[in-house]
């Protein structure tokens, strides 16, 4: 009885594993293959197998001359972080005070705030193209990095890891004399390490990959990866095996982000709803 | 009685002091734009032509319009993703939720295609279902297909091809909510469970499923609001084509506004999707209170 019990465990294993390692290839197998791809030789391209036949980097020398993929990255890294910066300075300033003073319009910021994340913006895309026109950012990085720069989920996360630090050691500061900016920089902020981690990872995942609010406000020469791609895989007579090399740049940053981290990250996500 | 303290005072001024940054910076980006949106979609807004009120006049060109409701009838058919992921999330959570070795693994194998730019997504799903790509050579090498299938050239399939991408980019981030959902159940009740004579099916459906079902009417709830407002996929992959055949609201609404330069009618496309969006949001959010969640918190 014992030992049928076992065997029977032991097949049952044996199918799960089989059951998760064919959706790992389902999920992860297409970047396996892109990467593959990326050394294939042109006439390789089309077959089958995952090991190149001739490990050849004529793609990557290829994309190099058509793409201006060293600019391109730089354009990312710029968009990318000038955006998180400003988040997280930003966010972590304004989370405070809704976490940890009483002032006059709490309510009203807080309830606002909440409010952005239920009613969308039906035309946010225009309404802010008009904007960034007006404010004369068309083809400036700032353009791009600004309305997307300071995000609402942000202050909340930072809100409640705020509320998370006792009270007594802010009281007793106050009562000490210090000004609220000191109080912010050397009690608060080293608390809320965690969460800035947090959003660091979260917001560069989002930044690097967005394309559509570049392509409409940037110029070709301002691309990001992301943008820069869509613009080539647009072109009629592109070469797959040239594409595929320029998709590695844009997967790759993000890929190591992503696997170093991805305990906070994933993690976060998941709390956001288990609370 | 509350009179105006002068300490209180005193605070209000620091903490606008600290939240003014942010705050200028989401009344000029967010808020502006969600209030904007509304007045925008009853003016005849161009880029070359003179801005004026013209009352309902955009709303009834919409409903006169074949190619909104193509668009309208598409974003509907796209929430046919929404049990289809939500199932195949949970299946593979169940399968996750076991003390194995490699889970971290494969949680992070699962998780890649989430991070990753959907314009790096589409190529590469392009090329997989390209009439010489992956799959057809597949099937053609096994002939069980003579000819090569128009995955995303056929107006009958383009649509079902978006959706199995959109399926399969979403598999990782619901598997990972519901997994939350799983590990947040006391191992106790379902160990009592099978001591009491319980099969892994009997708990599943008594003990398991009761207690995910805060975190199914979120995820589902997340999963319709993404549907119906899906672009990305679109845009990347199929431009709306073949002939229109992948045309989805907010597609439409972009494209009223970015080709054609006509904001005015695109704001009323988006203004569409933006009444039916806040409903489930609004669901959304009182679930969310409901089912402990704490975001909106």
């Amino acid at each position: 009885m014992n030992s049928k019990k076992t065997v029977k465990d032991i097949i049952g294993t044996v199918l799960l594993y089989t059951a998760l390692i064919i959706i790992a290839i389902v999920c992860s197998g297409p970047f396996i293959w892109l990467l593959a791809s990326s050394f294939k030789g042109a006439e390789d391209i089309y077959t089958l197998s995952i090991i190149p036949k001739e490990f050849s980097l004529q793609n990557y020398r290829e994309v190099f001359s058509l793409l201006s993929v060293g600019t391109m990255l730089w354009n990312s890294v710029i968009i990318t972080v000038g955006g998180i910066l400003i988040d997280i300075v930003f966010s972590s300033l304004c989370a405070y005070p809704l976490a940890k003073i009483d002032f006059y319009g709490k309510k009203l910021v807080s309830t606002s705030l909440i409010a952005t994340m239920i009613i969308p913006a039906a035309a946010g895309l225009v309404v802010n193209y008009l904007t960034i026109s007006r404010l004369q950012l068309m083809d400036n990085f700032l353009g791009v990095i600004l309305p997307n720069s300071v995000a609402v989920f942000s202050i909340i996360l930072l809100r409640q890891s705020y509320m998370a630090i006792p009270g007594e050691i802010i009281e007793s500061a106050r009562i000490d004399g210090a000004k609220e900016l000191k109080i912010w920089r050397i009690i608060m902020l080293p608390q809320i390490m965690p969460s800035i981690a947090t959003i660091v990872i979260m917001d560069f995942i989002g930044k690097w990959n967005t394309f559509l609010w570049p392509l409409i406000v940037l110029d070709v020469d301002k691309y990001p990866v992301a943008t820069g791609l869509k613009y080539l895989s647009g072109q009629f007579n592109y070469k797959f095996g040239n594409v595929a090399a320029g998709t590695v740049f844009a997967v790759i940053p993000i890929i190591i982000v992503f696997i170093a981290f991805q305990k906070y990250y994933i993690n976060t996500m998941a709390g956001a709803i288990k609370g | 009685m509350e009179t105006i303290n002068k300490k209180k005072l005193k605070d209000t001024l620091v903490a606008y002091a600290f939240m003014a940054p942010a705050l200028l910076i989401l009344v000029v980006f967010v808020f502006y734009p969600i209030v904007y949106s509304l007045p925008l979609g009853f003016y005849n807004y161009s880029v070359v032509g003179e801005t004026k009120f013209i009352g309902f006049d955009n709303f009834k060109r919409l409903f006169a319009d074949g190619d909104f409701w193509i668009a309208f009838k598409n974003s509907c058919l796209f929430i046919i993703v929404v049990p289809i992921l939500q199932l195949l999330s949970i299946l593979i959570a169940l399968m996750m939720n076991r003390k194995l070795k490699g889970t971290t693994l494969f949680r992070v194998l699962y998780y890649i295609p989430v991070v990753t730019s959907m314009v790096a997504v589409s190529i590469i799903w392009k090329f997989i279902f390209d009439p010489d790509g992956l799959i057809n050579a597949i099937l053609l090498r096994w002939h069980l297909i003579s000819s090569p299938i128009q995955f995303l050239f056929d107006t009958k399939l383009a649509l079902p091809t978006l959706m199995a991408v959109t399926i399969w980019q979403g598999l990782g981030y619901y598997m990972m909510l519901y997994l939350a959902g799983l590990q947040s159940i006391p191992e106790e009740l379902s160990e009592a469970a099978t001591i009491d004579g319980a099969n892994g099916w009997h708990t599943f459906w008594k003990i398991k499923l009761p207690l995910l079902q805060p975190y199914i009417w979120f995820c589902s709830l997340i999963s319709v609001i993404a549907a119906i407002g899906v672009f990305d996929v679109v845009f990347t992959m199929t431009d709306g084509g073949p002939d229109k055949s992948t045309y989805v609201i907010n597609y439409y609404s972009y494209r009223q506004a970015f080709s054609i330069l006509d904001f005015g009618y695109s704001a009323a496309i988006g203004l569409v999707l933006g009444v039916v969006t806040t409903i489930f949001s609004i669901f959304l959010f009182i679930y969310g209170k409901k089912g402990g969640g704490s975001i909106y918190e």
